[in-house]
C-alpha cells in the first residue's frame, strides 16, 4: 500500500470520485476557453489554471456555507471547485448578461456570493487583505466562518502580502493563505524574483503555522488541507504552499519562450488528474467508471459552452447599471448628467 | 455650549456605534485618539475590537476594511492623512469602487474612509496636500468634504449609513473650529450641496475649509456692494450640479475656489461642467483659485505665500464683477 493508498482511506470512493470528476470539468473547461479565446471570441486575456486543479478541489471539500473565498486572476478553478454553474462561469468569460457577474466582471474578476466566492482581483496581491477583512467580520460575528485566498508564488514580492500576514497573526485572523506555488510569476521564473525558496519560510517569523506539500497529488492536498482548515476554524491563520505547475502560459496566448519544451514536458507528466485517476486504478476503480466521469464532464462543459455562446449579450443601454448601490447617488447622478 | 469639529466628530461616530454594532473602526493609533485625537475615548466604550489600533499598513488595513464590509461589518477606516492614501489606492481604487460594477450589483462595499488633508501650521509636502480630484476621478466612490463642526457630524453619519465607499475628507485647519451643537439638525443627503450664504452678484463654489475663506471674503465683498452667494458642495462626487445650475441662473458670474492645486484640481471638472451645460448663462469666463503648481513648503511665510485665502478670493471676484 503506498502513502496515498492511506490517504484514500480517509474518504468514501464516492468522495473521491467526485473530485476527479470536479478536477475533469475544471480541465474540460480550461480548454474549452482556450479554444474559444484562439478563436476570438473571448474578450480580453483569460488566464487558464490548467494543472493546477487539484489545489482548488482538495481545499474546497473542507468549505461551506458563509465561508469567504478570495481568488485571483488564475481563478476559474476556484470557481467551478466551489459548486459555481458552468455556464453562467463561461457566460461571464463570454461577456454574456446571464454570466456570473453580467459580464461587468470577467475572466478576471470572477464573484459568486452565493456559492462563497466574494472576489477576484486582476491585481497581484491585492485579494490578500480582503480576505483578511472578511476573516475579521466573521470573528467579529463570533462566528467559526473562515476566509480562504488564493494567490501565486509571484504575489509574495508584494508589499501587501507581508503587511496582511503580520496584521492575520497579530489579530489572529481565521484566514487560510493558500499559494499556489507554480514556479512562475507572469513570464519570470521564481529563482528571478526571490532568493527565499519556499513561500511557506514567510509565514514562519509571524508564526503562522505553514505547510509546503505537492499540489499535484489530490490526497495530499486534501489532507494538508484538512488540517489547515481545523487550524483556521479554531482561530489562526495559516499559510498551505502548494507545489504545482502551470501547464498552459501566463494568459492564452502566451508563445512562453521563457521555458524549455523539456520543462513542459516534464510538467505535463506531474498532471495531477492523471496521477489521481492512477492512484484510484490502483485503488480498484474501474477505467470504465473514470473514462465515463471523463466523458461526463466533457459533455457538460460542451453543452454549457453551447448554451453561453448563445446567450444574450449585455444591453448597452445598462452600461451604467451597478455602479453604486445607494439609490441617493444613483438619483444623484442622473440629475447631475 | 460650543464644541469643536474634532468633538463633533466623535460625538458622530459614538453615537452611530451606539446605533449600530455593526459599525467598527480601524486605523493607526484610533484606540488612543488618533493622531488628532478624533476617536479618544471610543475605545473605552466601545471595546478594543470594535476600536482597532492597526500597524502602519495603510495597503492591508484597507484592504481589510473592504474585506470586512463584504462579510457584513461597517468599517470606519482611518487614513491618517490624506498623503499616504499613495499606498491605499489599489484598495480605494481598485477594489471598492469597482466591487459592485464588476460583481454585477452582487456585492457592494458599505464603508467610510476618514482621512485628514490640506494645509496648516508647517506639516510640509507630504502631510498637507488636498488630493481629493485622484478620488473624484474615480467612478463608484463617494467624496465627501464637510466645511464645519455639524456639517461634518450629518455628513459623517449620512455617509456611515451609505451603502457605498466613501472618502471623508476633513480639513486639518477646521479641527479647532468651534460651533454649538444642535441635536436638531436633519442629517444631510450625501450628493446635495447647501448655500452657506444667499447672493446676487457672483456664486463662489467651494468645499471643505475654503468655504470659511469664501464666506470670509462674502463679508468683505458686501462691503463694496457685491453680493456674493457662496455654494458649499459637502459632496464632491457625485458633483450636485442642480444646485450650481440654479445659482448660476441668478448671478451670472462663477468663481470656484479651493486649496487643491488649481491644475487639474476638482475645479477643473466643475468649470468644464459649467460651460457645458450654463454657458448662455454666463457673462463672465469661469474664474478659479487654488493653490500654484508647487509643493506645500515648510517655512510658515513660504505656507502662507502660496495658499490661496480670502483675499485672493475676493481680489478675483472684484475683477470678476469688473470691480478690479
Amino acid at each position: 500500500m503506498t502513502t496515498e493508498g492511506s490517504a484514500f482511506r480517509a474518504r468514501r470512493p464516492q468522495d473521491w470520485l467526485e473530485d476527479y470528476a470536479r478536477m475533469c470539468t475544471i480541465r474540460a473547461f480550461e480548454n474549452q476557453v482556450q479554444r474559444l479565446a484562439a478563436g476570438g471570441e473571448v474578450p480580453g486575456f483569460p488566464h487558464l489554471s490548467t494543472g493546477q486543479e487539484a489545489v482548488a478541489v482538495g481545499v474546497s471539500a473542507h468549505l461551506g456555507d458563509g465561508d469567504s473565498v478570495y481568488t485571483g486572476h488564475r481563478g476559474h478553478g476556484h470557481a467551478l471547485a466551489l459548486g459555481s454553474d458552468i455556464e453562467a462561469t463561461l457566460a461571464e468569460i463570454l461577456g454574456r448578461e446571464s454570466g456570473l457577474c453580467a459580464g461587468r466582471g470577467g475572466s478576471m474578476h470572477l464573484v459568486d456570493a452565493a456559492r462563497g466566492l466574494m472576489g477576484a482581483t486582476g491585481v497581484v496581491g491585492g485579494n490578500l487583505p480582503l480576505a483578511a477583512g472578511a476573516a475579521w467580520a466573521a470573528q467579529s460575528r463570533g462566528t467559526d466562518r473562515i476566509a480562504v485566498v488564493y494567490f501565486g508564488d509571484g504575489a509574495t514580492g508584494s508589499g501587501v502580502f507581508h503587511e496582511t500576514l503580520n496584521l492575520a497573526a497579530l489579530w489572529k485572523l481565521p484566514v487560510l493563505f493558500v499559494c499556489e506555488n507554480n514556479g512562475y510569476a507572469e513570464f519570470t521564473g521564481r529563482e528571478e524574483h526571490s532568493v527565499v525558496q519556499h513561500v511557506s519560510a514567510f509565514a514562519t517569523p509571524y508564526g503562522i503555522p505553514t505547510q509546503t506539500i505537492d499540489g499535484n497529488d489530490l490526497p495530499g492536498v486534501y489532507a494538508a488541507a484538512g488540517v489547515a482548515v481545523r487550524a483556521v476554524r479554531s482561530g489562526s491563520p495559516y499559510l498551505l504552499e502548494c507545489l504545482t505547475h502551470r501547464l498552459s502560459g501566463h494568459y492564452v496566448g502566451d508563445s512562453q519562450q521563457y521555458r524549455s519544451a523539456e520543462e513542459l514536458a516534464a510538467a505535463r507528466a506531474k498532471c495531477p488528474i492523471e496521477r489521481l485517476r492512477k492512484s484510484l486504478i490502483a485503488e480498484g476503480i474501474g477505467e470504465d467508471q473514470l473514462n465515463r466521469l471523463a466523458e461526463i464532464a466533457q459533455q457538460s462543459v460542451t453543452t454549457a459552452s453551447d448554451r453561453a455562446r448563445s446567450a444574450a449579450r449585455p444591453d448597452p443601454r445598462d452600461v451604467m447599471d451597478h455602479v453604486y448601490s445607494s439609490q441617493d447617488i444613483v438619483a444623484a447622478l442622473r440629475c447631475s448628467a | 455650549m460650543s464644541q469643536t469639529f474634532i468633538e463633533i466628530l466623535r460625538r458622530a461616530l459614538d453615537e452611530e456605534m451606539q446605533r449600530d454594532a455593526a459599525i467598527h473602526l480601524l486605523g493607526e493609533d484610533v484606540a488612543v485618539g488618533g493622531a488628532f485625537g478624533v476617536t479618544r475615548g471610543l475605545v473605552d466604550r466601545h471595546g478594543t475590537h470594535r476600536v482597532r489600533n492597526t500597524p502602519i499598513s495603510e495597503a492591508a488595513i484597507t484592504g481589510v476594511a473592504i474585506g470586512a464590509a463584504l462579510g457584513g461589518i461597517r468599517p470606519v477606516l482611518e487614513i491618517m492623512f490624506i498623503d499616504f492614501a499613495t499606498l491605499a489606492l489599489d484598495g480605494l481604487v481598485n477594489q471598492a469602487a469597482k466591487y459592485r460594477y464588476m460583481s454585477g450589483g452582487q456585492l457592494s462595499v458599505p464603508m467610510v474612509v476618514r482621512t485628514q488633508s490640506g494645509a496648516a501650521g508647517g506639516a510640509a509636502a507630504q502631510h498637507s496636500q488636498s488630493l481629493e480630484a485622484w478620488l473624484t476621478h474615480i467612478p463608484g466612490l463617494v467624496v465627501v468634504a464637510p466645511s464645519s463642526p455639524m456639517e461634518a457630524y450629518g455628513l459623517l453619519k449620512s455617509a456611515i449609513r451609505l451603502g457605498d465607499p466613501v472618502a471623508f475628507i476633513e480639513h486639518k485647519r477646521l479641527y479647532s473650529m468651534r460651533e454649538e451643537f444642535d441635536a436638531s439638525a436633519p442629517l444631510p443627503n450625501i450628493g446635495v450641496a447647501r448655500i452657506a450664504r444667499a447672493g446676487t452678484d457672483l456664486t463662489i463654489v467651494s468645499y471643505s475649509a475654503t468655504v470659511v475663506d469664501a464666506l470670509q471674503a462674502a463679508k468683505v465683498l458686501a462691503l463694496d456692494g457685491i453680493s456674493a452667494e457662496v455654494i458649499d458642495l459637502r459632496t464632491l462626487s457625485p458633483l450636485d450640479m442642480a444646485t450650481i445650475g440654479s445659482s448660476v441662473s441668478k448671478t451670472h458670474r462663477v468663481l470656484i475656489a479651493h486649496e487643491a492645486v488649481t491644475q487639474g484640481g476638482w475645479g477643473a471638472e466643475i468649470a468644464a461642467r459649467i460651460g457645458d451645460e450654463l454657458f448662455d448663462e454666463l457673462d463672465a469666463p469661469v474664474r478659479r483659485v487654488g493653490c500654484p503648481f508647487a509643493p506645500i513648503p515648510f517655512a510658515p511665510e513660504l505656507e502662507r505665500a502660496l495658499l490661496p485665502g480670502p483675499e485672493t478670493i475676493s481680489a478675483t471676484a472684484r475683477a470678476l464683477c469688473g470691480k478690479g
